[in-house]
């Protein structure tokens, strides 16, 4: 950031930033839409985080190249060109490596075009930093939504399906929780999470920290 | 207006005004509960004691555990949690697995009750929120109904009672037919909605039904009411409004359509309606203050729940899906 008076972070702690101090799922809750509705199971959760992982960093890294040149004007709607361009570059991607995640994933992987996490890291950070920083700032960011959708996956599938990547945990036997694999579940388990992370935060002393990005939507 | 009192009064629920307790008013209507939980292990034996043993542990653990977290004093003796599991227990169907009883004793408290403040800050009840959740949870197992009265009921278990946590319950229905001959598994509610063959409304009164644990007797539930209500430890108005409304718009129904409606007696006595109307309904922090509302409150529950179960994909539209 390059705000007067306030200390530039090193590059380790700008990676952190995303996993720790502003996840956008846990910190920021940005980008629900994918959240609640891909993290019924572990894969798609994953799958879900890497491909918003891939258009987050390339099209920060591009804002952050021609943040010079782009008239403060039209700023929005170049960002969602750039974005836009990633998304069909994933979109096609994930088709030709698996149908059956593409089908899975749905209409959320064209969506990403409108996941408030890219967005709110083009106007807030690469458009006022150099392109290594942005990268690195927007490589945390990926990583911290891969696992918060991660966290949601993992526990859906484990109480929804007792299967983790698809693998058998508890036999046969086991008795579905039909609840976490329907909407209220995703709800509830996002809830969980949240819960425990403010708990984790509050029990460190220095935790306030001012959120940064203000774009929702 | 210059000269008159101001009627209005500004103030927060609860409104008690004479010198009882919550913990009086509560331990009250554990004590009303009580006979209507041993009425319960009659029917259905040793099986129905486990599951509301289980569940009402399960919601005074849940309690504590929230109590250590948010560094609060214990609120166990306020009874509001035993409250809670009973009722939640006497919703369940007898055989229902212990651990999956425990899950909506947990939820029940956790998600219902803690996550709002606790008690009194309540949106819903929050036995209700504990069925609600196991009902999405679980749907084979909460509809999965045993025959009350069976043989041996005193000495053995139902065989879903001790399934192994997180594990899919065994099949009973071979066992519930073994126990009592010619049993369907069917409730009255469901026979009525889609056989079309009504019980008995002597039936019901002496609970020889099947159905979940605590709604068979309405009128020992009757009874139960009658107690707490006497002793002013809950409004009469909510049992009388939402029963009243709900047999005014079943017998409007029955009186247009008697082939296709049953009579009103069936709908105050079957199903969950009367241990919702009598035990659910007057939950102090989720029911009106006013006398007005709580005629409002009480109605729109009766002419709802008819409108369920008439009309809706359930049978039952009060507080459990017999």
């Amino acid at each position: 950031m390059a705000i007067p008076g306030q200390k530039q972070l090193t590059h380790m702690e700008e990676f952190m930033e995303g996993i720790w101090k502003q996840n956008p799922v846990f910190v920021m809750v940005l980008g629900m839409c994918p959240v609640l509705a891909v993290s019924v199971s572990a894969v798609n959760a994953l799958s879900m985080g890497v491909a918003t992982t891939f258009v987050l960093v390339c099209s920060t890294l591009l804002v952050s190249l021609i943040r010079k040149v782009v008239p403060k004007e039209v700023r929005i709607a170049t960002y969602i060109v750039i974005i836009a361009t990633f998304v069909t570059i994933v979109d096609y991607l994930i088709q030709a490596i698996s149908l059956k995640l593409y089908d899975a994933l749905g209409a959320f992987i064209q969506l990403i075009v409108v996941n408030c996490i890219i967005l709110g890291r083009a106007e807030a950070h690469a458009s006022k930093n150099p392109p290594l920083r942005t990268v690195v700032n927007a490589m945390g960011m990926g990583l911290g939504f891969t696992i918060g959708l991660f966290a949601l996956g993992s526990v859906r599938e484990i109480l929804g399906a007792g299967k983790l990547f698809g693998v058998s945990l508890f036999g046969p036997d086991f008795q579905p929780w039909v609840v976490m694999v329907l909407p209220p579940g995703g709800f509830f388990v996002l809830g969980t999470w949240l819960l425990l992370f403010n708990w984790l935060k509050q029990r460190k002393p220095a935790a306030a920290q001012p959120v940064e990005a203000h774009v929702h939507g | 207006m210059i000269g008159k009192p101001s009627r209005i009064e500004l103030r927060a629920a609860p409104h008690v005004r004479r010198p009882v307790g919550v913990e009086k008013i509560m331990l009250h209507v554990v004590l009303a509960l009580l006979p209507i939980a041993a009425f319960s292990v009659w029917q259905y034996g040793l099986s129905a004691l486990a599951l509301m043993a289980t569940v009402t542990l399960a919601c005074l653990l849940t309690e504590r555990a929230v109590n250590r977290l948010s560094g609060t004093a214990s609120t166990l003796s306020d009874w509001s949690a035993t409250i809670t599991g009973l009722l939640l227990a006497l919703t369940l169907p007898p055989s229902f697995p212990l651990w999956m009883g425990a899950v909506a004793g947990i939820a029940a408290i956790a998600l219902g009750k803690a996550l709002f403040g606790g008690l009194g800050h309540n949106v819903f009840n929050p036995a209700l929120v504990g069925r609600a959740f196991v009902q999405a949870a679980f749907p084979v197992s909460i509809t999965t109904w045993v025959p009350a009265y069976a043989p041996g009921r005193f000495t053995s278990f139902i065989p879903t009672t001790f399934t192994l946590p997180l594990m899919t319950p065994p099949d009973i229905s071979a066992w519930a037919k073994a126990a009592v001959d010619g049993f369907t598994g069917a409730t009255p509610m469901a026979r009525w909605k889609f056989e079309n063959v009504l019980a008995a409304p002597s039936d019901f009164l002496t609970g020889a039904v099947t159905a979940s644990a605590g709604e068979t007797s309405a009128l020992l539930i009757l009874v139960c009411g009658l107690y707490l209500a006497a002793r002013k430890f809950m409004d009469w108005r909510i049992p009388v409004a939402v029963l009243g409304a709900a047999a005014l718009t079943a017998w409007a129904f029955h009186l247009f359509g008697p082939q296709r409606y049953p009579d009103p007696f069936f709908v105050l006595l079957s199903g969950g309606l009367m241990l919702g109307a009598v035990f659910m309904a007057t939950d102090m922090a989720t029911s009106p203050v006013t006398p007005k509302g709580v005629w409002i409150y009480g109605g729109l529950i009766g002419v709802v729940t008819v409108m369920i179960r008439y009309f809706g994909g359930l049978t039952e539209g009060s507080c459990t899906p017999s």
